[in-house]
């Protein structure tokens, strides 16, 4: 009786599932599902204001052990190099549709005025955790260096890698300007560690954890994502797929 | 047919079978409702479930993740692949399999209720009379549903309170809160609806209800073609089709 049932169950679902992995092999198919994603980010952008704000949390709500996600160590030799000196020698660029330049040693970043912000990370996977983060808003950054008005997009360039391909993440002038979007230095009081970014790292509090790239080395005005990498604005979104927005 | 021949009643000719009476129910967007539903609920659940296969576990609260309690909690990838969309495992695809199909139950979902309560449907056929749902009442049909004995003649052509209930659920309840507590997980939405957090107290409880939310729309979907079943397929999945229902006769009184 049970193996009737489930050689039903098996069967029915076998057509559904034959039908819709076909389906999700179609590269057309690919394209109107990619649309409705189109939709999505739309109708967010629409209903969600410029500057509404995640919500911050209190000391209370911390998670008691943030989990660390993607690369708990960057393996390459430079990275092993900069970590012997205490990041002392790291920098951040800032750099493509900028009139001004920046090379901003890691020191200064960390000696200004900076946002204190308690905030839950979603990862894409469907857990969620609650840390506390310093960082300075990327605002001032992009301010500093003198964005151009063709500049469309953020991109960050980080310094681990997966198998041979640098992980990196975009976003728009949207999430860029966002006052909790920051660089931040600092977790829970401490400085950032290893498996959550050392030095730097992104925080985007309105998107998926996969967003807030950690081991940030450069930061790059562009106008378009087309050439960089994959040219899909992410790896992730370069090598598995994810959507390029992730606000939901 | 037993029954007359072990009475002592004498024989009567047989008479002929009146012609069976066709009714109209199911109108026009409660058909299409349907079967846009029956396709795309199921896409919901099977590529929810690959979602879910990404990180079975589920807890309440605001956070929830590896080192902290799960209340549900499953090794591996738990849901097989004959049950997932797409069968092997992928979230991405998984992801934009359920949020484009979303938007398909969201906007069905919105305009059923808006026609529905324009054509009185709500009103007239789904929302219970006091008569209904009073007790005694309610154990009579459950006692009637437990002996498969279903509604013939006019009663059939009406939802009975059982129906009502379980249609009422899915709804009015279940598929706002899978609507709700979806944008709940959203962190965009989140931002600009912070009540969303509020209501399901955190993001990880929304991320639970959810859950909870889809394995009752799975059992209602269970029990629903059950009943099909019991109650005559191809009549029940006909009228659902065409609109016209051949009304099952009266019971002879016992």
């Amino acid at each position: 009786m049970i193996s009737r049932r489930r050689f039903v169950a098996t069967g029915a679902s076998g057509l559904l599932l034959g039908g819709c992995d076909r389906l999700n092999n179609s590269a057309q198919f690919r394209g109107v599902l990619r649309d409705a994603e189109k939709l999505t980010m739309g109708a967010q952008r629409l209903v969600v204001p410029r500057d509404a704000l995640a919500r911050e949390y209190g000391e209370a709500d911390l998670s008691p052990i943030f989990r660390s996600n993607g690369t708990a160590m960057p393996g390459t030799s430079e990275y092993a190099q900069h970590l012997a000196e205490n990041f002392a020698n790291w920098r951040l660029q800032v750099d493509g549709l900028v009139s001004r330049p920046l090379s901003i040693p890691l020191q200064t970043l960390r000696s200004i005025p900076h946002r204190v912000q308690i905030t839950r990370h979603d990862c894409v996977e469907g857990w969620s955790a609650i840390g506390k983060w310093h960082g300075l808003e990327l605002s001032r950054i992009l301010n500093a260096a003198g964005l151009s008005t063709r500049a469309r997009y953020i991109v960050f360039h980080c310094a681990d890698r997966f198998g041979d391909k640098p992980y990196y993440e975009s976003v728009d002038l949207v999430d860029a300007f966002h006052p909790q979007t920051i660089i931040a230095w600092g977790m829970n009081g401490n400085l950032l560690t290893v498996p959550h970014g050392a030095p730097l790292r992104l925080r985007v509090e309105r998107q998926l954890g996969y967003k807030s790239a950690k081991y940030i080395q450069r930061i790059e005005a562009v106008e378009s994502l087309a050439g960089i990498y994959g040219g899909r604005g992410g790896y992730w979104e370069d090598n598995a797929d994810y959507e390029w927005y992730a606000g939901i | 047919m037993d029954q007359a021949a072990a009475t002592a009643e004498p024989i009567e000719e047989p008479v002929p079978a009146p012609a069976p009476r066709i009714a109209h129910r199911h109108r026009l967007p409660t058909r299409l409702w349907h079967w846009v539903n029956a396709l795309t609920v199921f896409i919901m659940l099977m590529s929810g479930l690959m979602i879910f296969n990404a990180h079975p576990r589920l807890y309440w609260g605001q956070f929830g993740a590896n080192f902290d309690h799960p209340w549900l909690m499953f090794h591996g990838r738990p849901i097989p692949g004959w049950a997932t969309i797409p069968s092997t495992y992928n979230l991405a695809a998984a992801r934009r399999w359920h949020l484009a199909f979303a938007w398909i139950l969201v906007i069905g979902l919105v305009t059923f209720l808006i026609t529905s309560l324009i054509n009185r449907h709500v009103q007239r056929d789904l929302a219970p009379t006091p008569d209904e749902v009073k007790p005694k009442h309610i154990w009579h049909d459950v006692q009637e549903h437990a002996r498969l004995r279903f509604p013939t003649g006019e009663a059939a052509l009406r939802y009975n309170i059982l129906q009502k209930l379980s249609y009422v659920a899915v709804i009015f309840v279940l598929l706002p809160l899978m609507l709700l507590s979806g944008l709940a997980m959203s962190p965009a939405m989140d931002a600009s609806w912070p009540w969303l957090l509020d209501i399901f107290v955190g993001r990880q409880s929304a991320r639970s209800i959810h859950f909870i939310c889809a394995m009752a729309i799975l059992a209602f979907i269970i029990v629903h073609l059950t009943m099909v079943v019991l109650a005559g397929p191809l009549n029940e999945i006909g009228s659902m089709i065409t609109g016209r229902f051949r009304v099952p006769p009266e019971r002879p009184q016992q």
